[in-house]
């Protein structure tokens, strides 16, 4: 019963949100500005959630999600650029995308994923490096430095219903993978790799399936972002880029879907929030970030968590 | 045939004999200790029967199959489960979830169940439950399947690391000092229980104990471990007067 509650509750949301964000662009009374982050927010949250699958649930560090969304944003413009009618190209794009994505992430995890330690930090580090070099030069294919150049403006917040479907496919994914036997399995890898195996995990299989799946819902995140700004270059997706997606899942607390939901959508829509402040827009930017960070971790949180545990302690003796 | 045939088992650690030339067979249903004193290598022979370790000579013949060169989960999959000397849940998620883990094996579908909620997946999930709620029950935890794992106090830890081993359905189970850090209250329930799984699900029990009241009170028989070798083995009553080993707990 319990359960089904909270899935009634995010039915709900997910209602509200499309209602009122629709309302608000077809009555005029959102700025441009505002108007141009909606599609931006979706895509953050994709980010956020697929990464919070890595990070939240499996345990490891991440520092590439840059480099998959990038590698599905280049495959994607490429089918977009194709010259297909749009019904057709973009579902195509999007699958292409993660496809793309999802066998570059399964080339990086295969080998690293079987090592213990802080291997796949390091890794997917370099591997962003790599794959930002490679699109700078793969000129014939990639324009280079120069960009990519005239990809269809196909997923503005004009197609809003395309892509917030799609961002709720990636929420309702991971929500559905954290209750099943494969969250469960990779919540155990997190927890104690060594008891994991012991009751017969197989610990690097469900370690590059979650790093897949995360790759995967990255790329598709990727084609979103080529679709809406319509030119690609290599330096959109540095480490700061995944750096910034990793600040989302940490302060939407860690292996929290929800969380990651709010923290993706503050994060992207704060800096054009603060826009009347102007001058001390990125002081204040700072302080909310630092604010957020305080409370994620803050004695405050920590003591509702020690009495949530000392009612539960009550109750043993 | 014995379900458990170890032969000259051994295994170095650099310069250190941790295991040498250990013998061991356990016959079906038995309930049998394995003793001795601090760094005998008493936890080395469970990794090496897990998997955990690969030993430097000699096989490990589970109902005939050998086990060496199979992987820690194949060797669960094969009919061994354990527990860990210092407790190894998986303490961030909950009491039943930690027993649903262990079912992995058990009750299995595929990715598309996990990532669409398929009726499939609905079916094998509520199976899921009932079995590790009935896991729960025997160990009387049933009442704390939504607490975090580690907020369970120290000796229902204990319990719920049997418990998740036990979920695998395993023909051997090893258990590594399971009453350590329990009062004498919960080592006598535990002691009840572990004769109750073993009866009730037909399982094969080796453990290792400290406590000589839980070790002479349940075990059928008895390995004594020293220094890496076997001292004796027997019947509890003979292999506890024996002067050997108990010049080996007491020190000359
Ligand atoms: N991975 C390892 N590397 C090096 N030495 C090890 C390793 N594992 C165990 N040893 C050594 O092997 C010996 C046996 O250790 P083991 O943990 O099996 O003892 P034990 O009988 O379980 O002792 P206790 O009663 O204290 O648990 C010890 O000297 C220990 O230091
Ligand atoms: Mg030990």
């Amino acid at each position: 019963m319990k359960k089904y509650g909270k899935q009634i509750l995010g039915c709900v949301a997910a209602i509200a949100v499309y209602v009122a964000v629709t309302a608000a662009v077809n009555m005029g009374v959102m700025s441009r500005q505002m108007m141009s982050l909606i599609v931006p927010v979706c895509m953050n949250i994709m980010l956020a959630v697929s990464l919070c699958m890595v990070v939240g649930f499996l345990g490891e560090l991440s520092l590439g999600h840059a480099a998959f969304m990038s590698i599905g944003a280049y495959a994607g413009a490429l089918v977009l650029k194709s010259g297909l009618p749009t019904v057709a190209a973009l579902p195509l794009a999007v699958v292409t995308g993660g496809a793309c994505a999802a066998v570059l992430g399964l080339i990086v995890g295969i080998p690293v994923l079987r090592l213990r330690g802080d291997y796949l930090a390091i890794t997917t580090l370099a591997f962003g490096e790599i794959i930002k070099s490679v699109f700078n030069a793969a000129t014939p294919i990639t324009g280079g430095a120069g960009g990519l150049k005239r990809i269809p403006p196909v997923t503005t917040y004009r197609n809003f219903t395309f892509v917030y479907v799609l961002m709720l496919i990636v929420i309702v994914l991971v929500s559905n993978l954290v209750n099943s036997r494969h969250g469960r399995a990779i919540c155990a890898i997190r927890d104690n790799y060594i008891a994991a195996e012991a009751i017969g995990i197989k610990v690097s299989l469900f370690k590059t399936m979650a790093f897949v799946l995360a790759a995967f819902m990255a790329g598709m995140a990727g084609v979103v972002y080529a679709g809406n700004i319509g030119i690609l270059r290599p330096g959109n997706f540095d480490y700061n880029t995944s750096i910034e997606i990793l600040v989302m899942v940490v302060l939407g607390g860690m292996g929290n879907i929800t969380g990651s939901i709010i923290a993706a959508a503050l994060l992207t829509l704060l800096p054009e929030l603060l826009r009347g402040l102007s001058n001390y827009r990125m002081l204040v930017y700072a302080i909310v970030l630092i604010a957020m960070m305080l409370f994620s971790n803050s004695p405050l949180r920590r003591m509702l968590a020690e009495k949530r545990n000392m009612r539960q302690a009550d109750k043993i003796q | 045939m014995a379900l458990l045939d170890v032969k000259n088992l051994g295994i170095s650690f650099g310069g250190l004999r941790a295991v040498d030339g250990l013998n061991m067979t356990i016959e079906q249903g038995a309930l049998v200790g394995l003793i001795g004193p601090n760094g005998a290598g008493k936890t080395t022979v469970f990794n090496l029967l897990t998997g955990v370790y690969r030993p430097t000579d000699g096989t490990i013949l589970l109902d005939g199959e050998e086990l060496i060169g199979k992987s820690p989960s194949q060797i669960c999959q094969t009919g061994v489960a354990r527990t860990f000397q210092n407790i190894r849940l998986f303490s961030q998620m909950s009491v039943l979830d930690n027993v649903k883990a262990a079912l992995h094996n058990q009750v299995k579908y595929g990715l598309q169940g996990s990532l669409f909620h398929t009726p499939g997946y609905r079916k094998k999930e509520k199976a899921i439950d009932e079995r590790a709620r009935e896991v729960l029950r025997v160990f009387e935890l049933e009442q704390f399947a939504d607490y975090k794992a580690s907020n369970l106090p120290y000796g229902k830890q204990r319990k719920l690391e049997i418990a998740r081993a036990l979920a695998t359905e395993p023909k051997l189970l090893l258990l590594d000092e399971p009453a350590a850090g329990m009062n004498p209250q919960e080592t006598a329930e535990l002691m009840a229980t572990i004769e109750f799984i073993r009866n009730q699900f037909h399982v094969t029990i080796l453990l290792i104990e400290h406590d000589m009241k839980l070790v002479a009170g349940i075990c059928e028989y008895l390995y004594v471990l020293n220094f890496g070798t076997e001292l004796a083995n027997g019947l509890p009553e003979e292999v506890l007067n024996d002067p050997e080993v108990i010049t080996a707990y007491l020190g000359e």
